[in-house]
């Protein structure tokens, strides 16, 4: 019989296969549909302007029509859309609810109350019409956002991707930076995970609630002391092979008149977003 | 055995600890003149690995002298670009921990990260990346993601991205773990090619058939992390006790029919076994 397991170790479970699946197969990215077709620097530029005018848009029905969009680009890439949707809104409470959720109360949203939750003399407390909008706005907009950088990061090997934002300009420190960071999340995941498997192998029954978080506690800190020794021997590889703190690549990318004619639709369309 | 001249390695009296806490190396000092074919053998912990590092201008020893090719290797001599450009060029190290050395998000930019490094031209770049990746045969691999191999195709991707670097100095350590036995032999036998050709090998290994093959001359590190002995490849390994003292144990391979088959075993007494 196995052991039930804890609150954090489905999590990092659900963690892992989640990005496994996303990002780190690369099984999306290989597939034949529109975006993955996209030439990736002009699929950066576009996907940015998208992300403009969803923090910039001020209706509700724009950032509404915007994801609606996303979830068209997303089925025409072959994306299965109930995994799309439901990682990102599943996500969300985690990433928006501790902002949101205040911002709907008078006390920090003024205006028309609709709900009255509690009344006394001195003190009032109460959902606001402007407070309901302000947290629909911020939810809509982070899920949104998310779902477009989602998107991008699906359709695009990560390969890829790191090269067209080199090629783009961005700062060499960021991209190596995000380089770093997607192996680390790669090898700290699989190491935490195969932590806790050896210790389930180890442990009968339950381990009591205590001993379970000091564990917990005292793997975190090997895995960051690993994590931390491993980046140093990585640096220390980088430069046994001439690495002299500007990576050098291969720039092979073509641009199609297909490309063009995405940049210019979807430039247009960002415009139009903001502007209405 | 001939005396050459040029030396390109030279150690006097160095010692390493790790955090002022953890000693690595006490007082070795050795020589390495161009074209040697050179092994550090001893136990797990024994050093070989630091000493390494040390030989590729990655650690620096607070005791003791280093040189190479004539000059100081000090961390301010590396300060000193065109030193290590020549430097980095020439030496190419093999890390012990594959995971450590493989970085780049495929295997081919993996391949082709040091050629890049050098400012090598695109040509030069892809007919170099090409040659390394058909030598090992891993050619089938190279859009895979090198963190995602099997164990021994990583050992096989980290040869490769040291291939393309062209290196007149190779210095390898436990180059053979974790390969299979066929990939083993043509990399011994690699070894042995590289060194004809005039090239500088040094390996680090406690696998004493394999020093058999890839070493004129050897030194042994002891447990304690001094060098005990240094000699000819026939004058150490016919040293049983010292082999013994330094908790070396001799893998037997037998044949039987056509099946291969190692056991480690020690050596209690002096004994005669046949080679083929
Ligand atoms: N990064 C490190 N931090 C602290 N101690 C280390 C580190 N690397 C190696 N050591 C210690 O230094 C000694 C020599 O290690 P190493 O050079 O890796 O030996 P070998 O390669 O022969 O197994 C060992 O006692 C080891 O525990
Ligand atoms: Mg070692």
């Amino acid at each position: 019989m196995r052991a039930r397991r804890g609150f954090i170790e489905r999590s990092i479970a659900d963690i892992t296969a989640t990005l496994e699946k996303a990002i780190f197969s690369e099984e999306l990215a290989r597939k034949e549909g529109l975006l993955q077709n996209l030439d990736p620097r002009m699929k950066v530029i576009t996907f940015l302007a998208l992300l403009l005018a969803v923090s910039l848009s001020q209706g509700l029905l724009i950032i509404v029509a915007l994801y609606f969009l996303t979830l068209l680009l997303a089925w025409r890439s072959r994306i299965p859309l109930g995994f799309f949707i439901k990682r990102v809104w599943l996500f969300m409470p985690f990433f928006t609810g501790m902002v949101a959720l205040p911002a709907l109360f008078n006390i920090f949203t003024p205006g028309e109350p609709i709900v009255t939750l509690w009344q006394t003399e001195r003190f009032h407390l109460a959902i606001t019409i402007q407070g309901l909008r302000t947290a629909t706005f911020l939810v809509l907009r982070v899920g949104v956002s998310v779902s477009l950088a989602l998107l991008s990061v699906l359709t695009t090997p990560w390969a890829t991707l790191l090269k067209a934002l080199h090629i783009l300009r961005l700062p060499q420190v960021f991209i190596l930076i995000l380089g770093m960071a997607y192996r680390y999340a790669f090898l700290l995941l699989h190491t935490a995970n195969s932590m806790f498997l050896a210790r389930q192998s180890r442990t009968v029954g339950q381990m009591p609630g205590g001993e379970n978080r000091r564990w917990i506690a005292a793997s975190a800190s090997t895995l960051l002391a690993k994590s931390y020794h491993l980046s140093q021997e990585v640096y220390l590889a980088m430069l046994s092979r001439g690495f002299r703190g500007e990576a050098q690549m291969l720039d092979t990318f073509r641009l199609k008149p297909s490309d063009w004619l995405w940049g210019a639709t979807l430039l247009a369309l960002a415009l139009l977003a903001v502007l209405m | 055995m001939k005396m050459r001249k040029e030396p390109i390695f030279e150690l006097e009296r160095v010692s390493f600890t790790y955090d002022g806490k953890v000693t690595a190396l006490r007082e070795v000092s050795l020589a390495v003149a161009a074209r040697e074919k050179i092994a550090l053998l001893g136990a797990n912990g024994s050093g070989k690995s630091t000493l390494l590092m040390i030989l590729a201008g990655l650690y620096f020893p607070a005791l003791g002298q280093v040189r190479a090719f004539g000059n100081a290797l000090t961390e301010e001599a590396f300060k000193d670009e065109s030193f290590a450009f020549s430097f980095r060029r020439k030496v190419g190290l093999l890390f012990q921990d594959p995971d450590v050395q493989l970085f780049s998000p495929t295997v081919w930019d993996e391949v082709a990260f040091a050629p890049l490094q050098l400012g090598l031209d695109q040509e030069e770049v892809v007919s170099r990346v090409e040659e390394a990746l058909r030598l090992l045969r891993i050619e089938s691999l190279r859009d895979r993601a090198p963190h995602r191999l099997s164990e021994g195709e990583k050992k096989k991707v980290a040869i490769a991205s040291i291939l393309s670097l062209h290196p007149e100095v190779w210095l390898l350590d436990e180059p053979t773990a974790g390969l299979d036995p066929r990939t083993e032999s043509w990399f011994l036998d690699f070894i042995c090619q590289l060194n004809e050709v005039g090239h500088t090998v040094i390996t680090a290994t406690h696998d004493l058939d394999a020093v058999d093959l890839i070493a004129d001359r050897i030194y042994v590190l002891s447990e304690e992390n001094r060098l005990i002995a240094q000699g000819t490849r026939q004058e150490i390994l016919s040293d049983r006790e010292l082999l013994l003292r330094c908790n070396l144990t001799h893998e037997h391979r037998h044949r039987h029919e056509r099946l291969e088959h190692a056991h480690p075993h020690r050596h209690p007494e002096r004994h005669i076994h046949p080679h083929e």
